[in-house]
């Protein structure tokens, strides 16, 4: 087999190089970040921690960092309820135009982000509305809606419908029968839209860049960062800190899809929920 | 439960967010188009329907640049980074046998970082003074740092093809672990070797993935103003960033509207092209 | 058999019909199921037996008709205000519960003080020999264990009517029998009315005390078991329940309690006149039915009963307490079924060997 076996060298080295492709920009970030230079380049001076420092006492930022939690959170629960109705509805119930309704929910997973964002951009000038975080938010829940949707139609779609009857033919209500069983099950789903909404407007920038008003999020304050060469360590350091947010949240959401799983004796296998 | 009761539930269900999206996707997106119908005067809306915006879109020798090799670009970008991404795919469906969630994660977990720093750390890299040339330069590979590699089109197609990698490799890896293996086995059985087998059964049997992959790069890749301003320099300017301009120092809402209109018509266009090519190509790649 | 109970009816089915837009799946059932029986729905798939179910428990409304539960009108109650229960055919136990807040669940709503509640869940548990089993994870629990669970969750709420959805189709044969004979011991000492939906016409048999045997949305018959086996009104009926052979008959005329036919191998005989269902004229006979053991084959030393004719052995099959033979009589094509009991001593018939079959006109069926 040794044909077979070449082929699998070659390819497998592709992946390998492909994969150092990937990892590459990511790598610079804790790099960079301690090396004792202003310079992005090599060679590597030495390691300091002042770049890490110097976001402690950039007050700048902490109101970035503040706004974007405050985005962040709202956007995370908006969208997982309104995505929840939508995947329940679209599991559950057949009713006319339903395809034409979840395309339209669904439609700004193929829209570019300026698209949207200038839209919503024309339409709150027409209204003489100023912008603000709301408008960020308004923004940034048309966008992780169709997220929330894809977690949420699995959790729905693998809760058994007998389930729900079982608990009205023992004499519960129906919102009775959501608080003791409907949403326990879809809880870890709840919990993944959450995250996985919260990562994404964390991240988000067209979109907040369009729509912000006088407080701007963090990825907007990094933009206004990115002409000052002398901010760019600190731009690293606080890089570095958000990849590793953002990974903690990613391990902490499968974390919770697979415990769930298990609970529920059901075969957590990769694709279930995210794809 | 009957279907007319089953059918008000759902509806009554699914309104809330129905309505969002109503409100905030439908209505803005009409605005923009009557407001490419508009023309701004500084602060004056002037709301007489005209076709002068399109006109000054596709005749403008400016716009008609930006527009084609923002197409250029996309396509380019789209086809290097499919394509490049295909063999991945294909690496961690058929020859990965434990924990493919784990590459999988592998392969994501970069991407969940700010795509704007992302971007910016391209630029960091490719520069004159960046990480790459400086390493060449300090490992003894080269005297002088490439010039080839910011601010024009390969910085943007390389920046892209990174920044949508796990968006194309996913929904092609999606399609070739639908593939049944036994219609490989079957085909190896029937004399087919490992060549023959994969046109013949792999990938017209991936072609959806490729397909939804294809989509999934190049319809951002249009709209997208940042990679193009931070790594592209003069030359790699793409349409969005005149729509942005539109839209902010110009101030010429109206303008900006036909701009995005017209990108969106185009890319429209295209994807249609290619989802049916696509499944022509399938039909006949399988006979 | 029981004693004789006082049959009132629980549930009354008045012209019941269901339709799905064009689809008739429920065509006008009517029927009285009465306190304390062990009532089952039996037919193939599609019959409308589960949609009737569903209507009885509550989740579905006849489009019209009627359902009347303890003298009252079931229009427009919906199912947490029925006093039914059902086990569902997944059993539907909620995995993130504990066995003992399965069962108890719905007794919560009651707020019983904790020792109570406590008590009425472990002696529910002990009927369905799950004692002690209250603290364990109910995903942990195997098929047959769940289905219990199920069953002891819907006992605990004392109903008045218990709905079973195809409850033993999941098991295997093994435990699906024990599981058989549980079920109508459970029935018999708590009382309480059971109506089952199932496919497997043996399952009915053993469990209930009647039938409603149902194809393409109505009832076809609703009988005893026995009364079902050993005279089914048409011959749908008599192939769904067990096996029938049937021959060719024309009626030759009445004598008195007698009635002459002709039938297709067995040549001319009588056959009482009781025979003859309610409605039916002698004249409307076309053909007849007899079931596998209601034939014999002349084995050494059997006796014969006054009618025997010729016959050859087409192919046997062995059983271990039964062998079945295909039979062929002169005048048929088709080979019949007879069954026989391996006894000591009896061998088996090969293929090919001629010999004579008896049978006694008192067993034969009649259809239109």
């Amino acid at each position: 087999m040794a044909k077979g076996s070449k082929k699998l060298d070659w390819l497998r080295g592709y992946a390998s190089i492909y994969m150092v492709f990937l990892y590459a920009p990511v790598i610079l970030l804790p790099i960079f970040a301690f090396n004792d230079s202003t310079v992005i380049a090599f060679p590597l001076v030495g390691f300091t921690t002042e770049w890490f420092a110097s976001l402690k006492s950039n007050s700048a930022l902490h109101d970035a960092l503040g706004n974007s939690m405050i985005v962040a959170v709202s956007t995370a629960i908006i969208s997982t309820v309104l995505g929840a109705f939508a995947a329940r509805a679209g599991v559950r119930y057949r009713f006319p135009a339903k395809r034409g309704i979840m395309g339209l929910i669904l439609l700004p997973l193929v829209l570019p982000e300026i698209i949207i964002a200038v839209s919503l951009l024309v339409l709150l000038m027409r209204l003489g509305m100023s912008l603000s975080l709301w408008t960020v938010i308004v923004g940034h829940v048309l966008v992780c809606v169709p997220f929330s949707i894809a977690v949420l139609n699995s959790a729905f779609a693998g809760l058994d419908q007998s389930l729900e009857e079982a608990s009205f033919d023992l004499g519960e209500t129906s919102w009775g029968t959501f608080k003791r069983v409907t949403f326990p099950l879809i809880l870890p789903g709840v919990i993944s839209s959450l995250l996985i909404t919260f990562t994404i407007s964390l991240d988000e920038f067209i979109i907040a860049f369009f729509l912000t008003g006088t407080d701007v999020t963090l990825p907007v304050y990094i933009w206004s960062q990115l002409r000052f060469p002398a901010k760019l360590p600190g731009v690293m350091a606080l890089g570095t800190l958000l990849l590793l947010l953002s990974i903690t949240l990613l391990i902490l959401a499968e974390f919770f899809r697979r415990r769930s799983a298990q609970r529920r004796g059901l075969d957590a296998s990769t694709t279930e929920g995210l794809i | 439960m009957n279907s007319a009761s089953e059918g008000r539930k759902g509806l009554l269900l699914i309104s809330p967010t129905f309505a969002y999206a109503i409100l905030l996707l439908a209505a803005p997106l009409i605005l923009v188009i009557m407001f490419s119908f508009w023309t701004q005067d500084y602060l004056d809306l002037d709301t007489t329907p005209t076709l002068a915006n399109y006109k000054e879109a596709w005749t403008d020798p400016l716009y008609r640049e930006l527009m084609f090799r923002s197409l250029r670009i996309s396509i380019m970008v789209t086809l290097v980074t499919v394509i490049t991404a295909f063999p991945v795919a294909y690496y961690v469906s058929f020859r990965v046998t434990e924990r493919k969630a784990l590459w999988l994660f592998l392969i994501t977990a970069p991407f969940w970082t700010s795509y704007l720093l992302r971007v910016f750390l391209w630029k960091v890299i490719l520069g004159y003074n960046g990480v790459f040339n400086s390493a060449l330069l300090w490992a003894g590979i080269i005297d002088e740092p490439l010039q080839f590699i910011l601010y024009n089109i390969n910085a943007v197609v390389i920046t892209l093809a990174h920044a949508w990698a796990p968006f194309a490799i996913l929904p092609i890896f999606v399609a070739l672990e639908k593939i049944d293996r036994s219609l490989l086995e079957a085909a190896e059985d029937l004399g087919d070797g490992p060549v023959r087998r994969f046109f013949r059964v792999t990938l017209p049997l991936a072609i959806p993935g490729v397909m939804a992959a294809t989509l999934i790069v190049l319809i951002p890749t249009v709209g997208d103003f940042i990679t193009p301003k931070l790594v592209g320099g003069t030359e790699g300017l793409m349409i969005s960033n005149m729509i942005q301009v539109q839209f902010g120092k110009a101030n010429n809402a109206p303008l900006g509207a036909a701009l995005a209109v017209s990108s969106m018509f185009i890319v429209g266009g295209l994807s249609l092209l290619i989802f049916l090519g696509s499944r022509r190509v399938g039909r006949v790649a399988g006979e | 058999m029981t004693a004789a109970k006082a049959e009132k009816s629980i549930i009354t089915l008045d012209n019941v019909t269901r339709s799905f837009g064009s689809v008739q799946a429920l065509r006008g059932v009517s029927a009285e199921i009465r306190e304390g029986e062990f009532f089952s729905l039996l037919g193939p798939s599609g019959c409308g037996k589960t949609t009737l179910l569903r209507m009885i428990a509550g989740f579905d409304e006849p489009t019209t008709g009627r359902i009347t539960l303890d003298g009252k009108p079931m229009a427009g109650i919906a199912a947490n205000h029925r006093p039914t229960n059902m086990v569902f055919q997944s059993y539907a136990i909620f995995p993130h519960l504990s066995v003992a807040d399965n069962v108890g669940y719905g007794l919560k709503k009651k707020r019983l003080p904790k020792a109570d509640y406590d008590r009425e869940v472990e002696e529910a548990l002990k009927m369905v020999s799950l004692g002690g089993y209250g603290p364990r994870a109910a995903h942990t629990l195997s098929g047959g264990q769940r289905q219990r669970v199920a069953l002891a969750r819907a006992l605990i709420m004392r109903p008045k009517v218990i709905l079973l959805d195809e409850p033993l189709s999941a098991l295997d044969k093994k435990l699906r029998e024990q599981m058989q004979v549980e079920l109508r011991r459970l029935q018999r000492s708590v009382g309480i009315t059971f109506i089952l939906v199932t496919h497997d016409q043996e399952e009915a048999l053993i469990m209930s005390d009647r039938i409603a045997v149902m194809f393409d949305g109505q009832i076809a018959q609703l009988d005893s078991p026995e009364a079902l086996y050993r005279k089914p009104h048409t011959q749908r009926v008599a192939s769904f329940i067990g096996v029938m052979n049937f021959l060719e008959a024309k009626s030759l005329g009445e004598k008195g309690d007698k009635i002459s036919l002709d039938i297709q191998a067995l040549g001319k005989l009588d056959i009482p006149a009781s025979a003859l269902p309610a409605g039916m004229t002698a004249s409307e006979i076309t053909r007849v039915g007899v079931r596998p053991e209601m034939m014999s084959i002349a084995l050494e030393g059997a006796k014969g009963t006054g009618h025997e004719i010729d016959a050859e052995i087409a192919e046997s099959e062995y059983y271990g307490d039964m062998t079945y033979y295909q039979v062929k009589l002169p005048g048929k094509d088709e080979p019949v079924t007879i069954s026989m009991r391996n006894t000591a001593g009896r061998a088996v018939l090969e293929p090919g060997s001629k010999t004579r079959v008896s049978f006694s006109p008192e067993s034969i069926v009649v259809f239109r």
